[in-house]
C-alpha cells in the first residue's frame, strides 16, 4: 500500500511547479495554465485526503468533484479576459497588460 | 510484498513521473502549442493517480471536464490569439526567474517537512472503493444539495459572463475616424472597431 506522505509530496511539487509557471511566464494563456495545474494539485490533496483519512464517507471526492466544477468555471471566464484584453491591447504578453501599474 | 502492492506502486512510479515531466514542460517549453497538449498529459496522469485513489468517479469526472472541456477551450483560446510575437527581452529576467526557483524550491521544502512531521490519523475503515459513486450522489442531494445548486448557478452565471465578455460586434463597413464622439467624452476607441482598426496609430492606445 502506497502511504499518503508520497501523495501529499507528488500534490506540493506539482503546486511549486505551477506557482513558478504562474510568475515567470510572459504569455496569458500559459498563466491560465498553471492555474490549472494549482487546481489540480490541490484536488490530488483532496482525494488523497478522502481515501486515506476518510473512507467510509468520502467528502474529499465531493469536494474534488465541486473543484473541477468551478476550474471549468474559471477556465472559460479566463479564456474570456484574455480573448477581451488581447483585442484591446493586440498582444498577450503580461509584462505589457501595465495599465494599473501606478 | 505481494502482487498488487507492487504493481500499485510500479504504477504510482510510472505516473508520478510523467505527471512531474509534463509539468515541466507545460511550464518550460517555449511552444504554447506544446504546452497545451502536454497539458492534457498532466490531466490524464492525474486521473490515473484518482483511480489508484480508489476514486473512480472523480477520475471519469476529471478525464470528462479537463481533457475534454477545459484543454479543448485553451487550444481553442490559443488559436484565437494566434499572435507569433517575440516578447521585448527584459534586462535581469534571469534574477527574477533565479528568486522565483529558489522561493518555490523553498516552499517545496516546506510543504514536505510539513508532510513528513505531520502525524497522520490514517484510517483503518475499509474504502468505499466501486460504492464511491453511490456515496458521492448521496452526499450531493443529501447534505451538500445548496452547494451543489450553488455551482450549477455559478456555471451558468460563468457562461453568461464568458460569452458577454468574450462577444464581438463587427462594424466592417465604419471607419474609425467617422465616428461622431459626443462632446465631454473620453477619447477611447469603440469596443466594437478594436479589432477592425489596424490603422497603425490606433496600436499603441
Amino acid at each position: 500500500m502506497i502511504s499518503l506522505q508520497y501523495f501529499l509530496l507528488l500534490a506540493a511539487a506539482l503546486f511549486c511547479i505551477g506557482i513558478y509557471g504562474l510568475v515567470t511566464s510572459r504569455n496569458a494563456i500559459r498563466v491560465l495554465m498553471s492555474i490549472e495545474l494549482l487546481l489540480n494539485a490541490v484536488n490530488l490533496n483532496l482525494i488523497a485526503f478522502a481515501n486515506y483519512l476518510d473512507p467510509a464517507s468520502i467528502k474529499g471526492q465531493v469536494f474534488g468533484v465541486f473543484v473541477i466544477t468551478i476550474a471549468a468555471a474559471e477556465a472559460a471566464v479566463g479564456l474570456a479576459i484574455v480573448l477581451s484584453i488581447y483585442r484591446n491591447r493586440n498582444t498577450v504578453d503580461m509584462e505589457q497588460f501595465n495599465l494599473l501599474k501606478w | 510484498m505481494n502482487l498488487a502492492d507492487g504493481v500499485q506502486l510500479v504504477s504510482f512510479g510510472v505516473l508520478a513521473v510523467m505527471m512531474l515531466g509534463t509539468a515541466l514542460g507545460v511550464v518550460l517549453l517555449s511552444s504554447i502549442v506544446y504546452s497545451a497538449f502536454l497539458l492534457g498529459g498532466v490531466f490524464i496522469s492525474i486521473s490515473g493517480l484518482y483511480i489508484l485513489l480508489n476514486a473512480g468517479f472523480v477520475a471519469a469526472a476529471q478525464v470528462l471536464v479537463y481533457v475534454g472541456a477545459v484543454n479543448v477551450l485553451i487550444l481553442f483560446g490559443i488559436m484565437l490569439v494566434n499572435k507569433q510575437e517575440d516578447f521585448v527581452p527584459l534586462k535581469n529576467v534571469w534574477l527574477g526567474r533565479a528568486a522565483t526557483a529558489a522561493v518555490c524550491v523553498g516552499l517545496f521544502a516546506l510543504l514536505g517537512a510539513m508532510i513528513l512531521t505531520t502525524p497522520w490519523q490514517v484510517s483503518l475503515l475499509p474504502a468505499a472503493g466501486d460504492n464511491a459513486t453511490v456515496i458521492i450522489g448521496q452526499h450531493l442531494f443529501s447534505d451538500f444539495l445548496l452547494p451543489f445548486e450553488l455551482a450549477s448557478v455559478l456555471l451558468l452565471i460563468a457562461l453568461i459572463g464568458a460569452i458577454v465578455l468574450a462577444r464581438r460586434d463587427f462594424l466592417p463597413d465604419l471607419d474609425v475616424d467617422s465616428i461622431q464622439r459626443p462632446a465631454l467624452t473620453l477619447p477611447e476607441r469603440p469596443r466594437e472597431l478594436a479589432g477592425v482598426a489596424t490603422t497603425p496609430g490606433d496600436s499603441e492606445s
